[in-house]
């Protein structure tokens, strides 16, 4: 059992989230896919900071965690205004930017 | 796999308990995640997200990032992840995804996609990481432990990092505020005392009735029942519309309510300027 | 022979062609203020010239060797190319001038009267001036070069005035026709100028007439051949005739002036200037001969069938240039004698249209001669002089007319040869139909029962317009026994074409003579017998044979003109047009509309869904992995 495997488990978990944005409808749903992502790098930070032995990785991933506190404070709030006009959660109805 | 003495500093193979960890969270975390992906109630996704959550802060303490991994599970699950419940309970709630894929061929490709992508990257970082030497961050920490080691990176090497995070967060905070900030017309809100005066002026100055209590429905909205079987009107609630027990759960999605975007009103324009007039 | 710098009077020479130009260039400038004066200073200017050249040529008479270049100034100085413009005085040019500011003046002044009640007579005047201008540049300039740039610019003048009523459509069209056909000859002439330059490095006569015998044999017939097609532009010959008929559209000076006396005798100019050449190249000359024979029979013939006075003095004018051609080709014996028609035709020609625009005064502008009759009392003394260029014209015996057709036809029999017996035969039957048409023409206008329209007042013409064309008449009756029993013209062109010959007459002088005048009675009766005889129809009639129809389109040169050249010239243009539109327009609105269709289509993936794009970032980032590890492990 290797550093491998962490590796490895991260890029499953990577692509679950990144599948579940394509696939999934609700707004929140989709962001909650990307903080399943966001975790997987930082899973992925500590595995690698651990094999260099320096502290560097874990401070990346604690940098990431506070830059996405702030980015679901954002865009919860947006999303909750966009549901306010539009009364739809759904990111399917957000479409008028087309051709 | 085979199970190795106490990790060497620059052995490649990990030890025997931390093995035991990871297989039996790791597949934890797995299906939490496609349980996050695939469930149909939103706020199961959300708890499925949580239990994945739980597991990597878990899998950081194993790393030798204790940290990391309390602030994983205080402030990522904790403050996060209810924020999230929160905003779900508040919006989140109504629509729940149609089984039916609206865009052709979108499944297909994201699971085409979805399986390359694992496959790739999973291979690649196998192969390259074979001979991974697991350094151990003993040598790196020194005496004090993780905490020292971090803060001694984080408030020098990465100070200005920090502080503009910190400006960040601020901001965020800042911006969620405004966002989320209804706008009423000045004088449209009453104050409690204008409140309280009105109400002492009609004909029930008492409080209100509960909502009704049945074996089939607890919400808010369902009505209590006068002894003659009628509605009792002062056990409404205000902000919804009456929902007696056989027409719960409330109908959503499109066909019911109608297009979104007819919710954004007309250009006519509404008296307080918000398209779609206020929010009740 | 040589050529001496110019002394005296003589120096002044380019007086003679600064004098008219000043005054187009007065009038056209001036405009309207002119208008009052215009004409008189036109006149004055073409009278003063006549003057002048009248003093020069008794001074040149006076010189031992009867020829003079003016040098005036540089042209053209680059490098190793140093082009000197001059002008050559020699007895070909100075006669030559004489005609012209002779033959000018009398029309300037007969313009006065003809042109009174015109609004644009000063125009007029200006464009008269103009083509007397370069005119007399073509007959003095000392190189072909010159001669090209009064070559152009008579054609302009001739298109200016042929289109001077402008508002006319005929007008318009028939200028058009005209320059056009100049065009085509005129580029004979430049391709001529440039073989010369090329070949021989120079322009100039004296540079040219002394190296041509350097040049190759078909170099030499080509320069012939080019030189003759800018000729048969100009004069009007077979091919390129069927713009001087219709270029009577213009006013009746400038047909006498222009269209008779002057710029259709360029061509016999330019070929008797060019001797030396045509001396080196018997093919060439031989064609010369051909074109003159061929014209002269074609001019008969479509004169005899047309009603428009005009127009049968016109194809008249076609006919006897073509004796001229033919008097030129026939080589050393044939040039003097040619000469000598052009002079005396210069005068009875001219005398011809001056008469006929006076008997167009008379009757409202009218052309048709079955509209006349009658008028020997209205109009006596058109009726005497027209009369007297009419004799003159078909050789009543002892006119000018009579001893230059005389003289030419005896040099074509001279040749000795059987073609000297078609040659002389087809000049004598070309005198006899001369005689029919111009018979014709008399007894339709002056004899016979009155056909006028109502409202017709025949009048004689003021003496402004009588006065001119009493000169011409006198002119007609004398210039040809001056000419070629007086003082030998021979004799005078000797500086320019040699010593004449005496050549062995074949058949006696005295037989010629008699022929021709036996073939002209022929003519005088067979015109009485169709012609006076009966009644003119007012209306002309349509059920007649072949020969007179083929004769009424002008033995269809028109219609050959336009199924050889214009038809094709039109399909060609057609279709290049189609390919235009089609195949060009095409070609860049599809590729319009395919990049509008195609971007129509590639905006289709813009379909707004943020799904769509995440899968796009998906597969993106799918890519760069498999690149990525396609080139680690490769």
């Amino acid at each position: 059992m290797t550093l491998t495997w962490y590796l490895v488990l991260a890029a499953i978990l990577f692509t679950i989230g990144a599948v579940g944005v394509l696939v999934r409808r609700n707004a929140i749903v989709v962001f909650m896919c990307v903080e399943l992502m966001l975790n997987s790098v930082n899973l992925t930070l500590v595995t690698f900071a651990r094999a260099t032995g320096t502290v560097d990785g874990q401070i990346m991933a604690f940098f990431v965690m506070v830059v996405a506190a702030a980015e679901v404070v954002v865009g919860l709030a947006i999303i909750m205004s966009i549901y306010r006009t539009r009364r739809s959660a759904s990111i399917d109805d957000a479409n008028l930017l087309k051709y | 796999m085979t199970l190795l003495a106490a990790a060497a500093d620059t052995s490649v193979q990990l030890s025997g308990g931390e093995t035991v960890v990871f297989w039996v969270l790791g597949p934890i975390a797995l299906a939490g995640a496609l349980g996050m992906v695939f469930s149909r109630n939103a706020v199961h996704s959300a708890l499925w997200l949580v239990n994945t959550m739980l597991s990597l802060g878990v899998f950081y303490v194993v790393q030798e990032a204790p940290f990391l991994g309390a602030v994983q599970i205080i402030v990522y699950t904790g403050a996060i992840m209810i924020l999230f419940l929160f905003v779900l309970m508040l919006v989140g709630r109504d629509s729940s995804d149609s089984v039916v894929e609206t865009l052709r061929g979108q499944r297909v490709a994201a699971t085409v996609l979805g399986v390359g992508f694992a496959g790739l990257v999973g291979a690649g970082i196998a192969e390259a990481t074979q001979d991974l030497p697991v350094t151990g961050l003993a040598a790196a920490e020194g005496e004090g432990g993780n905490i020292p080691a971090i803060s001694e990176l984080l408030f020098t090497k990465y100070l200005l990092a920090f502080e503009v995070t910190s400006a960040l967060l601020i901001t965020a905070a800042v911006g969620a505020m405004i966002l989320a900030h209804i706008e009423r017309e000045p004088g449209t809100r009453r104050t409690q005392k204008e409140l309280s005066r009105a109400r002492f002026l009609t004909e029930r100055p008492q409080t209100h009735s509960g909502p009704g209590v049945f074996a089939r429905a607890n919400s808010v909205a369902t009505p209590a029942l006068l002894p003659d079987g009628s509605l009792a009107e002062s056990s409404f609630a205000t902000g919804t519309e009456v929902q007696l027990p056989d027409q719960l759960p409330r109908p959503t999605g499109r066909e019911q309510l109608g297009s979104p975007d007819a919710a954004l009103g007309t250009t006519d324009g509404t008296p307080s300027g918000i398209p779609g007039g206020h929010h009740r | 022979m040589e050529t001496l710098p110019a002394e005296g009077l003589l120096a002044s020479s380019w007086l003679l062609i600064a004098l008219p130009l000043l005054g187009a260039a007065v009038l056209l400038l001036g405009g309207r203020r002119t208008d009052r004066w215009g004409h008189l200073l036109g006149a004055a200017t073409v009278v003063a010239s006549f003057v002048l050249a009248v003093l020069c040529t008794i001074q040149l008479a006076g010189l031992e060797e009867r020829s003079a270049s003016i040098d005036l100034f540089t042209f053209i100085s680059t490098g190793e190319l140093d082009v000197r413009a001059g002008l050559l005085y020699d007895p070909l040019s100075a006669a030559f001038v004489l005609l012209i500011t002779g033959v000018g003046s009398l029309i300037h002044i007969y313009s006065i009267g003809y042109m009174a009640h015109d609004e644009g007579r000063r125009r007029f005047f200006a464009y008269l001036n103009l083509f007397v201008a370069a005119m007399l540049l073509l007959v003095l300039g000392n190189s072909f070069v010159a001669l090209y740039v009064g070559w152009e610019g008579v054609g302009l003048a001739s298109y200016l005035l042929i289109a001077f009523w402008y508002t006319r459509p005929a007008a318009a069209t028939a200028a058009k026709k005209a320059f056009i056909k100049n065009r085509v000859g005129d580029v004979g002439l430049a391709l001529a100028i440039f073989v010369m330059f090329s070949q021989l490095g120079t322009t100039s006569y004296e540079g040219v007439f002394g190296a041509v015998g350097t040049l190759a044999g078909g170099t030499v017939t080509a320069l012939g051949l080019l030189l003759l097609l800018g000729a048969c532009g100009k004069s009007g010959q077979f091919p390129l005739q069927a713009w001087l008929p219709d270029a009577m559209e213009g006013p009746t000076p400038v047909s006498a002036l222009i269209h008779a006396a002057t710029m259709v005798t360029a061509g016999v100019y330019l070929i008797a200037r060019s001797a030396p050449i045509y001396d080196e190249t018997p093919t060439a000359r031989t064609v010369v001969l051909a074109v003159g024979a061929v014209t002269l029979l074609i001019g008969a013939i479509a004169g005899c069938a047309y009603d428009d006075i005009k127009k049968v003095l016109a194809y008249s004018t076609v006919s006897q240039i073509g004796y001229m051609f033919l008097a030129v080709g026939l080589g050393p014996a044939g040039y003097v004698a040619g000469l000598a028609h052009l002079y005396a035709h210069g005068f009875f020609k001219a005398g011809l249209f001056l008469g006929a625009g006076s008997v167009m005064h008379a009757m409202n502008d009218q052309v048709d001669m079955r509209r006349y009759g009658a008028l020997w009392k209205k109009l006596p003394i058109t009726f005497v002089t027209f009369g007297l260029g009419y004799l003159a014209l078909i050789g009543f015996p002892f006119l000018s007319g009579y001893y230059t057709k005389d003289a030419i036809i005896e040099a074509a029999f001279d040749r000795g040869d059987v073609w000297g017996y078609v040659l002389g035969g087809v000049a004598v039957l070309g005198a006899g139909l001369t005689a029919f048409y111009m018979t014709r023409l008399m007894l339709m206008t002056f004899f016979g029962r009155a056909r006028w329209e109502d409202g017709v007042h025949p009048h004689e013409s003021p003496s402004v317009m009588t006065v001119p064309m009493i000169v011409l008449a006198v002119g007609s009756v004398v210039s040809g026994f001056v000419m070629v029993q007086l003082f030998p013209l021979s004799s005078w062109f000797e500086p320019v074409f040699g010593e004449p010959e005496e050549a062995e007459h074949v058949i006696a002088p005295l037989t010629i003579g008699l022929a021709l005048t036996v073939v002209m009675a022929l003519g005088i009766v067979a015109a009485l017998l169709f012609v006076g005889r009966r009644e003119v129809p007012v209306t002309a009639p349509v059920r007649v044979s072949p020969v007179t129809r083929a004769a009424r389109n002008a033995l269809y040169a028109d219609t050959i003109n336009e199924s050889l050249f214009m038809r094709p010239g039109q399909w060609l243009t057609r279709a290049l047009v189609f390919f235009d539109n089609r195949g060009v327009d095409g070609a860049v609105n599809g590729l319009a509309a395919t990049l509008g269709g195609s971007s129509a289509r590639l905006g289709r993936t813009q379909t707004g869904f943020v799904r769509t794009y995440a899968l796009g970032m998906l597969g993106g980032a799918v890519l760069v992995a498999g690149a990525l590890l396609a080139v680690t492990a490769g």
